[in-house]
């Protein structure tokens, strides 16, 4: 593939890319999310068409109009959800679409016949006439990745394959992929999971914001180095980045703890982890999308139910099984995701202000109309929110200001503790800076806060101690002078944080 | 906030724009072609004629469409309002005859016309817990729990009535929907009553803001605190009293309880003249306002066909084609594309 470029209403979601697939190699697509790693698995694959480059198969250009049409080609994908349709049977989900017929009715003999030789292809001997909703994940994953290769796939696209396996059915399904690539199949593997990608990669490509940064050999791009270039930095660079903080590390013993977090973890989401922010401190959640930052925040604040641990905060203990108990605890979240999670789009600028603080009032005690407008006007004006009036709906603000009066729901809803997921994702600089200000003051004011955010200088700058993550675990936690980029990324790489800058590959 | 004045008039809402429109056709085509159709005359101290008529025909559906309202605007709907007014009426029929093999044929109220209508009320806000219940708390999706009492609510008001017609005399109960009171017919003044209700109960507390914000993202309304199972509960359960208070009148008027004809469709006319009103069934902003403008509207299209004496088999689709005229009309995107063509051939 060269020079794809793709556009959708409002953003360049890839700008120049090349991919090179050679037959016989496994080909990690590295990035975090939002990179353009789905978009160019999509435009290769034909769900999306191309506005711009090349894509050539042996050499001979294609234009895939369609995924069926891709197939043909022998580009075959199994995506991140397992697109299986439970209630039929093992056989029935790999010949789908192609069911060999006799005298115009299904050959079933034929059906179950092919779909075992097709799953022992990949090392599996089962009875493939049970339903597949019956089947672990793991099989459900060789199921579609069998339907995928009995056409007869030159190419294989395994998008986050991995995302629901334990770490011994991943092996398995490592070791398929390896006999794949024996056979000459061209293989890409997308993750997030930085081990796996060192554990099967050939070659890995990087995406950044819709950018190629470049492609390596797995052999030659250590691990820190990798982290870095996903996050769009030059390593040499980083190290050298002087860390310049405020010292105010050192009172943290005097602070008064507010949230203790032990042991919190649920399945498939995040493992337990520790956690503890007192009064007028910011920590944040350091980590590369996708390694759990939100998934922990989701725990913290009850939006999803913790299966261990426990949660102490303002004098109450025990998991919150809901975000209105999580509220009267003292806490607040403004989620990552503005549009789906924060926002009340039709609803005014003045009523999104005033939900959280009316829901902690309950439904009798409204607050009159002044009021409201009071709250609203305030925040207006405090946050700088770029609105022509608190009647405006909230949607057909910027993103920035969007966020900005999501703060200002917080704001006025008066937690003690305030969850920050990404809250300066996709605003511009002017914004960014103002709820970095907002952070500070609120710091000062004695507000605990939990920052999460992917990028690293606003990490580093306004918090007194990181806690990092990675791969749906809490790996360690920096404080004080080790707060630094480097430290970071360090610690994500998995070598110490301090002195070695070459990471190791193994964990 | 600076100019708080003139707001209030250039905000002339949109909503209304549509059906207050459609309203006043309707209205001018009645007027050229139906002699005295605005004719309003005092007979007895009471007012007569097809505008009062409209009103008080009109009462039922509104009533129905006050509750379907709110529920809509969490992104629900209540199908089971026609069989809930069923349930009310042989409710109440039933504890005024008494007939054999009324189920609660034990309880003698006297006669009492408040004690029979507070008991079978009691029935209609149990029925809308039901269903609310299984939306907030078992969520089951709005559609399919409440057609288990659109079809079921039948039933029990068959069980209630035991099959059969309950026919009565009640002055008292019948003034409830053959009243008069200040020259308006009762069920007019009992609409207008729970209108107002309706807007205080919502735009009184704070229960509207968290129906539009649970509709219109129940994620981010969720994370803000909201309660949207005690919110869902609530708007349910007042949905099934004004479909109660909305059975009552029309057993009091008909002087009988018919469990299989009561209310029969009546749901869709509710739903209708929210939608027609502006408020949208994918959930999210509700306007009172302009389900009461679309409430009248129906009724007045119903009695402009009956008057004019369209055949009976085509006044449902001369309906339809009406209500469908004016839902493309409140539709943004109809009207922009429509506008656009328009233009283009304009030039």
């Amino acid at each position: 593939m060269r020079g794809i470029r793709r556009a959708f209403p409002g953003v360049v979601a890839l700008d120049g890319v090349d991919f090179t697939l050679r037959s016989g190699e496994v080909h990690a697509l590295m990035g975090e999310n939002g990179a353009g790693k789905s978009t160019l698995v999509k435009v290769l694959t034909g769900v999306h068409p191309r506005d711009a480059g090349e894509v050539r198969l042996n050499g001979s250009l294609i234009h895939p109009a369609s995924p069926q049409d891709a197939q043909a080609l022998g580009i075959s994908t199994v995506y991140q959800e397992v697109n299986l349709i439970p209630g039929l049977s093992v056989a029935e989900n790999i010949m789908l679409g192609r069911l060999p017929r006799r005298w115009g009715r299904i050959d079933w003999g034929a059906v179950n016949r092919r779909a075992e030789v097709a799953m022992g292809r990949l090392g599996l001997d089962l009875d493939v006439t049970q339903p597949v909703g019956s089947c672990s994940i793991a099989i459900q994953q060789m199921t579609a990745i069998a339907r995928a290769l009995d056409v007869q796939a030159k190419a294989l696209i395994l998008d986050e394959p991995t995302s629901s396996l334990d770490a011994q059915e991943a092996q398995n399904l490592f070791s398929v992929i390896r006999k794949l690539r024996d056979e000459g199949l061209g293989i890409v593997f997308i993750t997030h999971f930085l081990g796996q990608v060192y554990d099967i990669a050939d070659r890995i490509t990087v995406l950044r914001n819709g950018k190629l940064v470049g492609e390596y050999e797995t052999a030659s791009l250590p691990r820190l180095e990798l982290v870095a270039r996903m996050m769009g930095r030059d390593p040499d660079e980083v190290a050298a980045l002087e860390s310049a903080r405020p010292a105010d590390a050192a009172k943290a013993e005097e602070r008064k703890p507010f949230l203790s977090v032990r042991g919190l973890g649920r399945r498939g989401s995040i493992r337990p982890f520790d956690l503890d922010v007192a009064q007028g401190e910011v920590v944040g959640l350091a980590g590369l999308l996708g390694s759990g930052r939100t998934e922990a925040a989701r725990l913290l604040f009850g939006a999803d139910r913790a299966e261990t641990g426990s949660v102490t905060a303002g004098g109450r203990s025990g998991a919150p099984g809901s975000c209105r108990e999580a509220i009267a605890w003292g806490l607040g979240f403004c989620p990552e995701d503005r549009k789906a999670e924060g926002i009340v789009p039709n609803l005014s600028v003045r009523e999104n202000i005033a939900l959280a603080l009316q829901a902690r009032r309950g439904v009798l005690r409204r607050l009159s109309r002044k009021q409201q407008t009071e709250i609203a006007d305030r925040y207006i004006r405090e946050l700088n929110i770029v609105t022509p009036d608190a009647e405006t709906p909230i949607r057909s603000l910027s993103g920035g200001n969007q966020q900005k009066a999501l703060l200002a729901r917080w704001l006025a809803a008066d937690p003690r503790l305030l969850i920050l997921d990404e809250p300066t994702r996709g605003i511009d600089v002017g914004a960014k800076f103002e709820v970095a200000k907002a952070i500070e003051e609120l710091r000062a004011a004695g507000m605990a806060i939990l920052f999460i955010s992917s990028e690293l200088e606003e990490v580093v700058r306004s918090c007194g101690r990181v806690a990092v993550l990675r791969d749906r675990e809490k790996i360690g936690e920096l404080a004080g002078p080790d707060v630094s980029a480097q430290g970071i990324m360090a610690t994500i790489a998995g070598s110490q944080p301090k002195g070695s800058t070459e990471a190791e590959v193994r964990l | 906030m600076k100019r708080p004045a003139p707001r209030l008039i250039t905000s002339s809402p949109p909503h209304l724009l549509m059906p207050l429109a459609a309203l006043a056709l309707v209205l001018l085509y009645d007027a050229l072609t139906i002699p005295g159709f605005f004719h309003v005359e005092m007979r007895d101290g009471h007012l007569f004629g097809s505008l009062v008529d409209i009103l008080n025909r009109g009462a039922p559906v509104l009533l129905l469409a006050l509750g379907m309202t709110l529920v809509l605007s969490t992104g629900g709907v209540d199908l089971s309002v026609g069989a809930v007014m069923a349930i009310t009426g042989a409710m109440a029929a039933g504890l005024i005859a008494r007939p054999e093999g009324f189920v609660l044929a034990g309880l003698d109220l006297h006669g009492s016309a408040p004690a029979i209508v507070a008991v079978s009320l009691v029935a209609g806000l149990a029925a809308g817990l039901f269903n609310g219940a299984l939306v907030a708390f078992a969520d089951v999706q709005p559609i399919v729990a409440t057609l288990i009492l659109m079809v079921a609510g039948r039933g029990v008001a068959q069980l209630l009535t035991a099959g059969q017609i309950i026919t009565f005399e009640h002055p008292g109960f019948q003034f409830l929907g053959s009243g008069f009171v200040a020259g308006l017919p009762f069920p007019v003044t009992v609409a207008v009553a729970m209108f107002l209700v309706t807007a205080a109960l919502s735009r009184g507390t704070a229960l509207g803001l968290f129906v539009e914000a649970v509709g219109d993202n129940p994620t981010a309304s969720r994370f803000a605190g909201v309660n949207a199972r005690m919110v869902k509960l609530l708007v349910y359960g007042f949905c099934g009293l004004c479909a109660g208070i909305a059975g009552l009148i029309g057993t009091a008027d008909i002087k009988a309880a018919d469990a299989n004809n009561a209310g029969l469709y009546m749901e869709l006319d509710a739903i209708l003249a929210a939608a027609i009103g502006g408020t949208s069934l994918s959930g999210g902003r509700f306007y009172l306002s302009g389900t009461l403008v679309g409430a009248l509207l129906l009724q007045t299209l119903t009695t402009t066909i009956l008057t004019k004496g369209v055949p009976p088999v085509l006044t449902l689709v001369v309906k339809a084609a009406v209500v469908v005229a004016v839902c493309l009309l409140q539709s943004p995107k109809f009207r922009s594309v429509a506008g656009r063509r328009f233009r283009r051939e304009a030039t």
